[in-house]
This record gives structure tokens, C-alpha cells and sequence, in this order.
């Protein structure tokens, strides 16, 4: 988790604010991503109900096609058309980015408002619990776990990986809840006597919220390209499920013969990677803008 | 808070393997293997001691610096250990000497003029190459460049040992040194250009400005001290990083680093080794952390002072 640097930018934002605020709009760029990740939703949740072919039909009598009109994307070495598998592909991808980020946010979230907002010694031993497991690689521990945890599905990996982003969303989250507990509305909610639940979801959610959505985003982009290095060392999905890492590692056997195969899961997933990461860092800079104005 | 964390290390490398359901000696052997071999693994790590014995039999071999011997190839883990380290710190130094010489210069470039072309141009370009996962630019890259080229690129064999063939050994190490630079030029130009932005609208600089000091000596001279702190910060974290990250790079190009002795030790359950690996990368990246803690402190002494 702590891999990405868009996360550790984060951090230092969430920190110290000092970035030169920017334009108000979202700009039709911002627009253009959000549109091609519901295209992708889209596809990945209608897979099986659009026209398309079997991802796992194996066709012999096209092995390795260039694109065509009848096979969009080309074909893989055993006749499997690659359009249909890169959509199909998506689904661990997005089902592994959204699982995870689940589990991460489901304990993270509530456990760093809570501990920003107490404060003391809950706080306290909270947070050198999580900074002590920040220092241990989570990458390797992953692995780790994965490797000599079998048999592998798509929940373990999802768990393992939630699990293992827990410290940092609870860091994100805490130094955020940090910054608003301070605020004068906050205070004086307080001192007008309202209830602790009451602060802790009228007051310091809607305004913990925009971070954590834009930080969401940016997490699942990290934990997409974590599920695709896991897919490299044979620790993802089993073949023949489709998923975008599992394409492009068997691509590298026949890279020369057939570049197709790499060429078009790498762009889908690189896009996708895209487009999560460009929205997540405007909306931090866009709500950073009304933090300043404040 | 150093010793906490470096006591959460050893236990958790020591107890990777209990963590996980099953007998110890079934994980690491499979189900498999002979009662003799898994009675001989019992009794090398020790199993049928109480667990907190075990941990401080093994911390105690630690300190002598015997990691254990492998349970697969029958060779000290250390041996291991100490033939795949010089790798990994060739790599990084190769691979950091490059990002910093050009994040620095065009982090400046940019920061003289921002939102100016060559700004719009480097701030997308950097972010497009930060959403690239490392395996798909080395797929890519090899794909487009590398066979053509004819720079090696896969299988073992192609990795040159710096002492037998120092050209050799820089020409197996282009492909992983560029592909970890690129990653980690991204990072430290985009630190580093909005910090040097920040800094350049401070009144010294406008101060340094009306006396007439050139623009080159205010960046160089002026500018960027100050503005290094959140950089050198980054640095540690990301070279922190890349010891315990870089190995699906080192994986791909068959380059056997630690990572890859890591990857290769997890596919034959190798335990030991597993276990050392992970121990020696997370104590790394705690003194890589601490040094640039320290190399903080004496760029801006402020910070210890407060």
C-alpha cells in the first residue's frame, strides 16, 4: 500500500498545506475519466449479458490473430478472443481494487475519526500500533501470506490485501479528522452540548468524506496494480480466469508472435489506472481549495 | 519507538509462518514429505518448544548472525543474503544517480515558469508514467525497445557479475536501472517542483531577486535548501520502497537480487530464506529511513530545533 506515491503526496498534503490553490472547476479532462470508469463498470457488470464471445472458448482455428473485425482485439495462443477476456479481466481487477479498499476503509475509517476525535490514550496506543505495522513491508508480507496460504481464491486475496492497507487509511483518515476536530463549528457543537455520535456524523463526516472518497480512489488504482504484480508471480487468480495481470504475464512467453496480447490488457489497465488516479488527485487539489478559502 | 518497531519485525518475520492455518512443518515441506523430514524441520526450527522459547532461540542465533541453514539447498541463509545485497545496492545507486540528475534540473525548469508549456508538458507526462505499473512499462519496453535494441533482457544468464565484466554488468542492468529511475524521477519531480514553486514566492527570494542575483544562483543556491526537506523525506521512503518493492523488476529481467532470490525462496517454500530476507529488508529500510532523517536534519537544522 504504502508503495504508491500518490499516497505519500496525500499524506504530506493531509499534513502541511502550503499548495498554491488552483482553478475551481473540474475541467472536462476530470469529466472524460469519470466517464470512461463508468464505461468500464458498465462492461465489467454487464459481461455476461452483452453480445459478446465466450472469454474462455478456445478457437484453433485462429491462434494468435492480429485484430479484425471478428475478433476486435485479436486472438491469444489458444484462440481465445482477447476483447472479450480484457473485459472479463476487469472484473478481479475491479473486484479486488473494491473488496479491498472495503475491508481497508470498514476498519481504518471508523478507528482513525475515532481516534483523532478521543484522542488520549486510545489514540495513543492506536496509532503507534498502526505506525509500528506501517514499517513492516506490506508488499512482502503480502506475498508471504498468499504463497503458503492455499488453495488461492479471489476472497483471500482480497482479505489479505484490505487487511494489509488497513494502517494507512487509518493514518489518512486520522490526520484528516485531525485538522476538522480543531475547527470553531466543532467546538461549538460541542459546547451547545450535541452527543459525540452526533459530532462524529454531522459534523466531521461530511467534511472527512471528500478526502477519503479521493483517497479511495487513488487506493484502489494501488491496490489494482498490487493484484497485477501478485498476478506476475502466479499468486492472483488460476488460470484460465481472465484478469489483466494474468493476460499480460502469459503474454511474455510469446511477446514477438503475438504483441497483441500484451499490448491491449496493458492499455485497458493502464487507462483504468489512470483515470482513477487523475480523479482522486483533482478532487484532493479541488477540496483543497475550499480549505484554504476557509 | 525505534526498538518497538524493530521487536514487531522479528516477531512478525519470525511468525509469518504461524500465522498461517495449518501445521508449520505441512506449509513449509507440503503435504507430501517423509515423517523423518518433518521431524528433522521440527527440530531445526525448534517446533516443539513453547513459541516464546523458539522466538528467543532464534533472535539469539540472530545476534551470533546465523539466520539458519536452508531447508532446500542446504547452504547458510546468510551466504544467500550476502551474494544478492551487492545487486540490489548497484541498482539503486545506478537507478537513484539517474532520477535525481534529471528531476532536479527540470523540477527548476518547470518551477521558473509554471503552467508554462514545458510545465503542462512534464506535470502530465509525469503523471501519465506514475499510473504505469512497473511490469507493464518492462513488458512494454521490451516489446518496443529492448529487442531491437538487442540490450538484454531476459534469463539468467544475461545478468554480467560487476567483477567479471563491469560493461557487461552495466549493459544486464540498464533495462531494471531505467525502468526504476523512471519511477522514481516521477515522484521527485512533482515533490520537488511544487515545494521550489512554494519557496520561490518567499520574500528572500524576492529579496535575492531586487539585488540582482541571477535566476540559475537563486534556484541553485537559494532555492532549492530549502525546498529539498519534503524530497529527501520522499527519498527515504521510496528507495525504502524499492528494497522491498523492486522485486517484480528484478523478477521479470531474471536480475537475482534479493528480491528475486525473495520470489524464487517463496515458490519453493524455502522458509528460512523467506524468513531472513524479510528480516534483513525491513531492518534496510529502518536505517535507510533513519539516514535520511538524519541527512533532514542537517539540511534544515530547524527542524531538530523545534
Amino acid at each position: 500500500m504504502s508503495s504508491s506515491p500518490l499516497v505519500r503526496e496525500m499524506i504530506e498534503d493531509a499534513t502541511v498545506r502550503d499548495t498554491p490553490p488552483r482553478k475551481r472547476r473540474l475541467g472536462i479532462l476530470f469529466w472524460a475519466c469519470v466517464g470512461w470508469l463508468i464505461l468500464n463498470l458498465l462492461a465489467a457488470i454487464l459481461a455476461n449479458v452483452l453480445p459478446m464471445k465466450n472469454p474462455f472458448f478456445q478457437d484453433y482455428a485462429v491462434v494468435n490473430a492480429s485484430p479484425s473485425l471478428h475478433h476486435l482485439f485479436g486472438t491469444d495462443d489458444l484462440g481465445r478472443d482477447i476483447f472479450s477476456r480484457v473485459v472479463f479481466g476487469s472484473r478481479v481487477s475491479i473486484e479486488v481494487g473494491l473488496g479491498a479498499m472495503f475491508i481497508g476503509f470498514g476498519f481504518g475509517g471508523p478507528l482513525g475519526m475515532l481516534a483523532a476525535y478521543r484522542r488520549g490514550k486510545f489514540d495513543t496506543f492506536l496509532t503507534t500500533f498502526m505506525y509500528i505495522f506501517l514499517a513492516f513491508p506490506a508488499i512482502i508480507a503480502t506475498i508471504a501470506v498468499l504463497s503458503f496460504w492455499t488453495p488461492r481464491s479471489l476472497l483471500k486475496i482480497i482479505v489479505v490485501v484490505g487487511i494489509a492497507s488497513v494502517p494507512i487509511i487509518y493514518r489518512v483518515i486520522r490526520t484528516a479528522t485531525m485538522n476538522i476536530a480543531t475547527k470553531d463549528y466543532v467546538i461549538a457543537a460541542k459546547v451547545q452540548g450535541a452527543t459525540d455520535r452526533r459530532i462524529l456524523v454531522k459534523e466531521l463526516l461530511p467534511n472527512v468524506a471528500p478526502i477519503g472518497v479521493s483517497f479511495l480512489l487513488i487506493g484502489v488504482a494501488t491496490v489494482i496494480t498490487l493484484e497485477g504484480s501478485l498476478a506476475f508471480l502466479g499468486l492472483s487468480v488460476n488460470p484460465p480466469t481472465p484478469s489483466w495481470g494474468n493476460m499480460i504475464n502469459e503474454s511474455r512467453a510469446i511477446l514477438q508472435t503475438n504483441p497483441w496480447l500484451a499490448i491491449f490488457p496493458s492499455v485497458a489497465m493502464c487507462l483504468f489506472l489512470l483515470c482513477l488516479n487523475f480523479i482522486g488527485d483533482r478532487l484532493r487539489s479541488h477540496f483543497d481549495v475550499t480549505e484554504v478559502k476557509l | 519507538m525505534l526498538l518497538g518497531i524493530v521487536f514487531v519485525i522479528t516477531v512478525g518475520a519470525f511468525y509469518l509462518i504461524h500465522l498461517l492455518p495449518g501445521d508449520p512443518a505441512v506449509v513449509i515441506l507440503g503435504t507430501g514429505d517423509s515423517p523423518l523430514n518433518r521431524a528433522k524441520l521440527f527440530a531445526q526450527l525448534g517446533l516443539n518448544k513453547p513459541i516464546y522459547e523458539q522466538y528467543f532461540v532464534w533472535m539469539g542465533n540472530i545476534i551470533h548472525g546465523n539466520l539458519g541453514t536452508s531447508f532446500i539447498s542446504q547452504t547458510p541463509v546468510w551466504g544467500t543474503i550476502k551474494s544478492a545485497l551487492p545487486i540490489d545496492l548497484e541498482l539503486m545507486v545506478i537507478s537513484q544517480i539517474l532520477a535525481f540528475a534529471a528531476a532536479i534540473p527540470l523540477a527548476m525548469r518547470s518551477a521558473k515558469k509554471p503552467d508554462g508549456w514545458l510545465d503542462r508538458i512534464l506535470s502530465a507526462g509525469s503523471f501519465t508514467l506514475l499510473s504505469i505499473p512497473s511490469f507493464i512499462a518492462i513488458v512494454l519496453l521490451v516489446l518496443f525497445v529492448a529487442i531491437d535494441l538487442g540490450v538484454p533482457h531476459t534469463g539468467v544468464s544475461s545478468y554480467v557479475g560487476l567483477s567479471t565484466d563491469w560493461i557487461g554488468n552495466l549493459e544486464s542492468l540498464s533495462l531494471p536501472s531505467f525502468v526504476l529511475a523512471v519511477g522514481s524521477f516521477v515522484v521527485y519531480y512533482r515533490v520537488l517542483r511544487s515545494d521550489l514553486i512554494a519557496t520561490l514566492q518567499e520574500e528572500y527570494i524576492t529579496m535575492a531577486r531586487s539585488k540582482g542575483i541571477s535566476q540559475r544562483r537563486i534556484l541553485w543556491r537559494h532555492a532549492l535548501r530549502p525546498s529539498s526537506v519534503a524530497l529527501l523525506g520522499t527519498a527515504g521512503v521510496n528507495i525504502g520502497g524499492l528494497l522491498a518493492g523492486g522485486f517484480i523488476v528484478q523478477y521479470l529481467l531474471d536480475i537475482p537480487g534479493l528480491g528475486y532470490t525473495l520470489i524464487s525462496a517463496i515458490g519453493l517454500s524455502d522458509y528460512l530464506v523467506v524468513q531472513g530476507i524479510v528480516l534483513v529488508v525491513c531492518v534496510g529500510v529502518i536505517l535507510i529511513n533513519f539516514f535520511f532523517d538524519f541527512v533532514i536534519n542537517i539540511v534544515d537544522p530547524r527542524i531538530s530545533r523545534e
